[in-house]
């Protein structure tokens, strides 16, 4: 099954390599959610949604949807993020 | 990639400038929450002003500075994640990098997130190269193990780089110097794509470069045709006088470009994929070469933020955060409130003495002391200290991050009512003024959520109706002393401003199901680290920024509204005096929603501010028709419960405070951001059927039970 940002659990991280086409994919890109970027899920609010990640250094917030319209890799490096 | 001659020819204007004496204009731009306005404010201090541009609807703080003998003046232009603009601020900040006419633009980056801050960077270096990069925040970056190598920066994108620490104080002698030595870079970078993309490019740079005749930079127009930008081509467009289509040469090559393009297979959507990685690629890339350390999230800082967030711990810390806040509210303002109140009667006394002196006639007397300068002094004294608390408190739980994780906590909430969670910032900002907490709402992306927004966002009680409801709470619902009594009524002030918060979430979901239907947005968040906030600066800023603001806007309306009322009270009319006519022919309406005429009188006289509310209720029951003055609460409770009030009265008043019409500014801002007095008149009505109704529903109910 594929993986995307929505399915990642607090703490978990991964790579991006796609975005679903969409009417937000062109904000989420420029914000930084593009091919290849590493991204982290920090934490979630209280009903589950929205989650914040951790993207090329700054915590942007996602609601599920939006989330799950990047699909990801694991990512295999073992670096210490938290 | 890599160092390319730039040669738009647009570089002349500014070289010959240092000759000349005439102030250079220089603009700030960046990502939000990179320290920008600390930026500003250290540059300009207090040389500054909030100014409309070029007839837009967008407010950029300006100021001005002077530095070895030469004016500098500054624009600060609103943040931006991109110059693809998805929201009304971004589209403003796009338009002034691309029209503004400034002789260079500093772009501030935060060091700790330096690839997607450069990002932006690079495309606004597409639109000239006239850029210095600031890259403010080096200390917290260094914090979290990121150095930045300013002189290696500098290097690959050929302007100029200044490392700053804005909130301690740093580089700005740096930055002032950059600026006042800028020339435009003869080799600036320039963002290269794929070979297929810029083949497509050569094509339409050569007639776009003949056609815009230096209006704008034509590989950039290129860019923007290519990916099919319609916003930016619309604002070009606008700027240029006709379609860029029809530009000798440009329609033609346009569809040999895209011909090419989709020769390789590439559509619109593919090439504007392809430019946004490609900046960050080259952003990237840059930042490989010029900085040392990732830096992760801090793990202390994930520990608070999973508490605030947690579904057991959000909740409480919000309300508990909240109560606290109106705690030391309403516990603080008492005893300045008095002082000044006395202050006020002292010098009314004086300036009666001394018109009497000076043989004023005994109307003209009255209607200064006991009309305008009672008013006025109530006004102040009433205001003012809740205010001077309330604001840098405020100012302080924004400094420090914590109101973007309410946004994020409340987001569900907003999700559910078809609306977006940054609403929760726009009514933050409406607890201070409504009519701020409208221009707010530019920081909601979609447009069917801003307007859910704007028409909401009265719901909040501003800081002038905040004594309204501390009044009625003291002297009706809470008769407990002391420190309980303080406890109560914060608890019981909280009540109120969640009733505020249920009506706007419950007009949210019933417009975004009726009038404003449509599907959700995909809202993006940023929350910042938290920052240990200045509280020096908060005090000042606050104090400057909004307490004497709102103040000066109260007091401007007081006076007049003093004048008003105290003729309509003392002009003679059948059966008694012009004010006890209205209030007679407003009674059967004001009892039917648990108030009474008066009371209905005084809230339509209070739209100019709603601060003026209670002296005109004060005015109107006294039976003399001039304001009595009140030295103490019990006096007025005694004035009011004598005129028939009981607890119903004041629930039903409380309640008609929070839901009813917003005031004139809040409802002229409204018509300006909406550009429809449909919008406006829809936003002073539904609050009004929200309010009467419950009102009608307890006055009602109360009679039930007797």
């Amino acid at each position: 099954m594929d993986l995307t940002l929505s399915g990642l659990a607090e703490g978990e991280r991964g790579i991006i390599y796609e975005l679903e086409g969409g009417s937000a994919r062109d904000r989420l890109m420029d914000l930084g959610f593009t091919p290849g970027a590493q991204v982290m899920c920090l934490f979630s609010a209280p009903s589950g949604e929205p989650r914040a990640y951790l993207i090329r250094g700054a915590v942007i917030a996602l609601r599920r949807r939006d989330a799950g319209s990047i699909r990801l890799r694991r990512d295999g490096e073992d670096r210490v993020w938290a | 990639m890599g160092l390319t001659y730039t040669s738009t020819g647009a570089g002349a204007r500014l070289s010959a400038a240092p000759e000349s004496r005439a102030q250079v204009r220089a603009a700030l731009a960046g990502n939000p929450n990179v320290g920008k306005s600390t930026v500003f404010n250290g540059l300009t201090g207090l040389h500054q002003h909030t100014g409309n541009w070029s007839g837009k609807t967008v407010t950029s703080a300006a100021g001005t500075y002077e530095y070895e003998g030469r004016r500098y003046a500054l624009t600060d232009i609103p943040g931006a994640y991109s110059l693809r603009a998805a929201s009304a601020e971004e589209a403003a900040a796009r338009d002034f990098i691309l029209f503004g006419g400034a002789d260079l633009i500093v772009v501030v980056c935060d060091a700790g997130a330096l690839e997607r801050n450069l990002s932006l960077a690079l495309q606004i270096m597409e639109v000239t190269p006239r850029v210095i990069l600031a890259v403010n925040m080096m200390d917290e970056a260094k914090k979290r193990g990121i150095v930045v190598d300013t002189a290696r920066l500098s290097a690959a994108l050929g302007v100029p780089v200044v490392p700053m620490a804005a909130r301690r104080g740093r580089g700005f002698e740096e930055l002032r110097c950059a600026i006042a030595d800028f020339r435009p870079p003869e080799y600036a970078y320039v963002t290269r794509f794929s070979e297929t993309v810029e083949r497509a490019v050569n094509i339409l740079e050569m007639p776009l470069f003949n056609a815009l005749e230096g209006m704008c930079d034509p590989r950039f127009a290129a860019l923007r045709l290519l990916e099919g930008d319609k916003a930016t081509l619309m604002a070009i467009e606008e700027h240029l006088g006709r379609p860029l289509a029809e530009l000798p040469g440009v329609g033609e090559a346009l569809e040999r470009a895209r011909e090419a393009l989709a020769g390789s297979g590439l559509g619109e959507e593919d090439v504007k994929a392809e430019l946004i990685t490609g900046l960050y690629k080259a952003s990237e890339s840059i930042v490989a070469g010029a900085v040392t350390g990732r830096g992760g999230y801090d793990a202390g800082q994930l520990r608070v933020d999973r508490l605030l967030t947690r579904r057991k711990t959000a909740l409480p810390l919000m309300l508990a955060t909240l109560a606290l806040v109106f705690y030391i509210t309403v516990a603080g303002a008492n005893a300045p409130s008095d002082a000044l109140h006395a202050l006020f009667e002292w010098a009314g006394a004086r300036l009666d003495g001394a018109l009497m002196a000076a043989h004023a006639p005994d109307v003209l007397r009255d209607a200064i002391v006991a009309g305008v300068w009672r008013v006025l002094g109530y006004v102040i004294s009433v205001m003012l200290p809740p205010m001077a608390i309330f604001f840098p408190m405020f100012t302080l739980l924004e400094d420090l991050g914590y109101l973007p994780r309410v946004a994020f906590n409340l987001d569900a909430c907003f999700r559910r009512a078809g609306a977006c969670g940054k609403q929760c910032l726009t009514m933050a900002m409406g607890f201070g003024c409504n009519a701020a907490g409208v221009v707010g709402c530019r920081i909601i992306d979609s447009r069917r959520e801003r307007l859910i927004a704007v028409l909401t966002n009265s719901l909040v009680p501003c800081n002038g109706r905040f004594p309204i409801l501390i009044a009625l709470i003291t002297m009706f619902l809470v008769t407990a002393e002391g420190v309980w009594g303080h406890i109560l009524s914060a608890a019981a002030l909280t009540g109120f401003i969640l009733l505020g918060v249920g009506a706007t979430l419950t007009l949210s979901a019933i417009l975004s199901g009726t009038l404003l239907r449509g599907e959700p947005s995909s809202p993006t968040l940023e929350l910042p680290p938290f920052r240990r906030p200045k509280i020096g600066e908060v005090i000042v800023r606050s104090a400057l920024d909004r307490t004497l603001f709102v103040l000066g806007r109260a007091a401007a309306a007081a006076a007049p509204a003093g004048l008003i009322i105290w003729l309509a009270a003392n002009i003679p009319a059948p059966g008694g005096t012009v004010l006890t006519a209205i209030t007679g022919a407003l009674d059967p309406a004001g009892r039917a929603l648990g108030m009474d005429g008066v009371i209905l009188t005084a809230f339509i006289l209070g739209l100019p501010a709603n601060e003026t509310v209670i002296p005109i209720m004060i005015m109107a029951y006294a039976a003399s028709g001039t304001f009595q003055g009140m030295e103490s609460t019990a006096q007025l409770h005694a004035l009011l419960a004598a005129n028939g009030w009981t607890w119903v009265t004041a629930v039903c008043t409380g309640i008609f405070t929070v839901l009813h019409w917003p005031c004139a500014t809040t409802l002229l801002t409204i018509k300006k951001e909406t550009g429809s007095a449909g919008w406006a008149a829809l936003a002073a009505l539904l609050p009004t059927v929200m309010g009467a109704a419950l009102c009608a529903l307890i006055a009602a109910g109360a009679r039930l039970l007797g």
